[in-house]
């Protein structure tokens, strides 16, 4: 049942000896028996059929398809087998210590909220509905922009981005929007960003076409204000920068970034992707900033990305709010309403006005915290952090570049350069290993300038015995790569798969993400 | 089978520690025996060659008799082809030059060998662009960017290259000071020349969860950025480099990889230009430097292009420098900052501070110099 040596997870002994599901599943449409069925619909009644037609021959003959979709064909049966199957061949955020995926912000989501958003009076909803008939959502879309504007400090905030990417896409259009009115797009072609800020804080603005200034960090890991009067001309249409950055260091110099970028005439845009640490401690406004934006999916509880869905909350000060996305939800002390009369709006960046159910879930979080309890959850994960922090830096080969001796804020990037040059095994060695011992992988701490990076954030939602836990299984790993480091490099050894060609992940002739692009490919 | 050639150079590094700056030439290295210079480059080698013992079975190691390789292979559990001949204890230049033409006609997918930038000239010498090579780095002087960060990852990049997982090559610099002047605190580096080497971009970075451009295409789109931006009523001094030399070829110009061209235009005025030539060409004249750093240190001016002497970059203005680099170029240099040793103390100081660097068709990054 154990490995060999092995022993029983205890309090004292806290290395799980884990050992993951594996069904060797193929893939569904692999799966596929020609002719079988999971619902026979029965034939059509010839009296309906004379009332309505057949459902069919009504409808316009360019939109009927000539051929069935090539869809796998399998009984109910083997549907839900195949996908029970699946579903124990992956480590979710319900199963494991989930720390290991520093920057997501991988903290538990109370399961009432999701019992909320799935409640058939709320999933019943369409959002083509007239807005009278849907007044309770929109009073709780509404509020949810009133608790924002509080925990920002900005003053209007839209729901409408499906995402942090789509948020910052959105900012960049208002950024452009904003400089257009006063006749200087053209000119202002230059958004300025950190490389310690979150990729897509360069990558979106670039897809709305604009260049991209991307500032390197000093040896104590930060922007260097000279830097920024490096950068700064009158092309800069604006500023783009997570605080703190991924690194988990805070700029305390963000004021004067700020005051720098407004001087030659710029526009400032939170990041704030990494609030988790920050809630009821700063705000967007005090730091001077215009816009900003919040990913619900990360610090309002509702469940990061694939857990998802994803929801960008975009918050502006009241000069901007002629820009945001519409519709806009608003309140005239009678009744709540969705006002399209915005004529310099940047249009939508989204169908409709938002992705509703993490809207839901994340104001029920904020109700069931108050406004104590969401400065609790920051304190919280900045001492759950620091906790853990002190118990890596203990491991042998393990550091925590920039900014040595001091705190962080909510996540930190490590490096294993340490461990790597003296054993040669690397930080995708170990994740994989701790893969064994029940841990989620992870793989992207980008951008790669920290040498052998890894990225833990624990959130306010593990207790100590968890993050206890996760670092006897890093010990445990760090102990094998310097006593026998082939059991780390050749790992994982008790997953689903055991070792993968990663090489295939940076080769477009041979990554298939649809069956159809892999019958195509695996033809060749 | 794969056939991986071995050349250690085995007095490589011994002039480090008693401070020698190097070991070219039989007085020196007989003036650091003197000294108690012990060898270094076996041992770096061997830990080197560890990482490849998982691949004992599946590779044909051809090496020179003792301690240019046989002796360390043996050590490692290797079944070595011996070839050559060699007088022990007085190894020189000539054996590495001559091991790399016997390695030559051997038909050898990968040669790896020990040393430092001499023995990394050496190489260049007698087999230019033919094999791909990977440098460990054994050696006191280290300009060349052909070393793999350490031993150990010298072996992990020539594991993956032999697996087939690594496909991607890249032309590194082979560069070389003048060791005398270097005893003597001046600093006189040259570009020598490129050796290809595997390009370790996956593996030095860690597992991805995108597809980063490669190194080419990233070249392509800095260089299609500065050919967009060119001004007509302009000098382009276009200095030494791979990334510059894109700019080059997509204008279908000649030009020198290792000298500093001049165009108006987009047309090529002259190749090859020196200092003096290069001042009488943009003289009071509206002039841009396009230059990359050169070397695994990031220098920017005084390794490998001295052509741009303090007065030609007077003469152009600090304004008109652009620098030019892929991002993993510059990641590669770990944060340390870009080093400037033009010569001129007071100008190196002018130089210093934030660059803007072109690193893609509409990417920069601010990045720190220093002298």
């Amino acid at each position: 049942m154990f490995e060999k040596g092995g022993t029983k997870m205890s309090r004292k002994n806290k290395v799980r000896n884990f050992h993951q599901a594996k069904w060797d599943e193929p893939v569904i449409f692999e799966l596929s028996n020609k002719g079988e069925r999971g619902i026979l619909f029965p034939e059509i009644e010839k009296e309906i059929e004379m009332d309505i037609g057949d459902g069919i021959s009504n409808l316009p003959k360019n939109m009927v398809r000539k051929q069935p979709p090539n869809l796998p064909e399998l009984s109910q049966m083997q549907v839900l087998k195949h996908y029970l199957r699946l579903s124990q061949q992956t480590l979710g955020a319900d199963l494991n210590v989930d720390i290991g995926q520093g920057t997501c912000t991988m903290k538990y989501s109370p399961k009432i909220n999701e019992k909320l958003a799935t409640s058939s009076k709320f999933t019943e909803l369409h959002p083509s509905q007239d807005e009278t008939t849907v007044q309770g959502i929109l009073e709780i879309i509404y509020k949810l922009d009133l608790f924002l504007r509080e925990i920002s400090g900005l003053d209007k905030f839209t729901f409408q981005p499906s995402g942090g990417s789509q948020a910052i896409f959105a900012i960049a259009s208002i950024v452009h929007a904003h400089h257009e009115a006063s006749g200087e797009s053209e000119k202002r072609d230059e958004i300025i960003t950190t490389m310690f800020s979150h990729p897509s804080d360069a990558a979106a603005p670039i897809v709305k076409g604009y260049k991209i200034i991307n500032i390197y960090p000093n040896e104590d890991g930060l922007p260097a204000v000279e830097a920024l009067e490096k950068a700064v001309s009158n092309r800069t249409a604006g500023l783009l920068i997570t605080n703190p950055e991924d690194t988990g260091i805070f700029n305390p110099k963000i004021r004067e970034f700020t005051r720098i970028v407004h001087e030659v005439g710029g526009v400032c845009g939170y990041d704030q992707a990494n609030a988790n640490g920050i809630l009821g401690i700063t705000r967007a406004k005090e730091a001077g900033f215009d816009l900003c934006f919040f990913n619900l999916h990360k610090t309002f509880s509702s469940p990061h990305g694939c857990g998802g869905p994803a929801a960008g909350a975009l918050g502006v000060t009241e000069e901007f709010i002629k820009y945001l996305p519409t519709p806009l939800v608003e309140f005239d002390e009678s009744k709540y309403f969705f006002n399209y009369d915005v004529p310099r709006s940047i249009g939508k960046v989204r169908a409709f006005y938002g992705v509703v159910p993490a809207i839901l879930k994340a104001y029920s979080w904020i109700m069931s915290l108050g406004s104590k309890g969401l400065r609790e959850v920051s304190e919280v994960a900045v001492l759950n952090n620091n906790y853990l922090l002190k118990k890596v830096l203990e491991l042998r080969g393990a550091s925590a570049p920039y900014a040595e001796g001091r705190h962080r804020i909510e996540q930190v990037r490590y490096s294993w350069d340490e461990l790597y040059k003296e054993t040669g095994v690397t930080t995708e060695d170990i994740t994989c290993r701790m893969v064994d011992f029940g841990f989620h992988m992870w793989s992207s701490h980008h951008p790669f300038i920290v040498p052998q990076p890894f990225t833990l954030e624990p959130t306010e939602s593990y207790s100590k015995a968890e993050i206890d836990e996760y670092i006897a299984g890093l010990k445990k790993v760090v102990e094998e790569a310097y006593e026998n480091p082939e059991i780390v490099k050749t790992a994982p050894h008790r997953s689903v798969v055991h070792k993968i060609d990663v090489d295939s992940l940076d080769d477009p002739t041979r990554w298939a993400i649809t069956w159809r692009a892999y019958l195509k490919k695996s033809k060749k | 089978m794969k056939k991986v050639g071995l050349i250690v150079n085995p007095i490589a590094g011994m002039g480090g520690k008693v401070g020698l700056k190097g070991t070219d030439g039989q007085a020196i290295l007989a003036e650091a025996k003197r000294m108690g210079a012990e060898q270094v480059s076996p041992q770096r080698t061997v830990k080197a060659l560890e990482r490849l013992i998982p691949l004992k079975n599946a590779i044909e190691l051809i090496t020179y008799p003792q301690e240019m390789g046989e002796e360390v292979a043996n050590q490692c559990g290797f079944n070595p082809k011996v070839i050559g001949s060699i007088t022990q204890g007085m190894t020189s230049s000539d054996d590495t030059k001559q091991a790399c033409k016997d390695l030559l006609k051997m038909k050898i997918d990968l040669l790896l060998f020990a040393g430092g930038d001499g023995t990394a000239r050496d190489i260049y010498n007698s087999i230019g662009n033919e094999i791909v090579v990977l440098g460990i780095p054994t050696g006191v002087k280290m300009h060349s960017s052909v070393f793999a960060y350490n031993p150990l990852r010298a072996g992990d990049l020539a594991m993956i290259y032999l697996q087939g997982k690594v496909k991607e090559l890249k032309e590194a610099e082979v560069m070389d000071v003048d060791e005398e002047a270097f005893r003597n605190g001046f600093v006189s580096a040259k570009l020598y020349g490129y050796l290809r080497v595997p390009f370790g971009r996956r593996y030095t970075q860690g597992l991805k969860a995108g597809s980063p451009p490669t190194e080419k295409y990233s070249q392509e789109a800095i260089a299609q950025k500065i050919i967009d931006d060119m001004e007509n009523d302009c000098f382009y001094i276009i200095g030494p480099g791979t990334t510059t030399r894109t700019i080059m070829e997509k204008l279908n110009l000649d030009f020198t990889l290792l000298g500093v061209d001049l165009l108006y235009r987009k047309k090529l005025i002259e190749e090859d230009l020196n200092e003096k030539k290069l001042m009488e060409h943009i003289k009071g004249k509206k002039a841009k430097l396009v230059i990359t750093p050169i070397g695994g240190q990031g220098f920017l001016f005084g390794r490998g292009n001295q052509q741009l002497s303090p007065n030609v970059i007077k003469e152009v203005g600090k304004d008109n420098i652009i620098v030019i680099a892929t991002s993993h170029k510059i990641n590669s240099l770990n944060g340390h900052p870009f080093l400037i040793d033009s010569g001129d103390t007071e100008l190196d100081r002018l130089l210093g501070g934030y660059v803007i660097v072109i690193t893609g068709y509409q990417e920069s990054v601010v990045y720190r110099v220093i002298s």
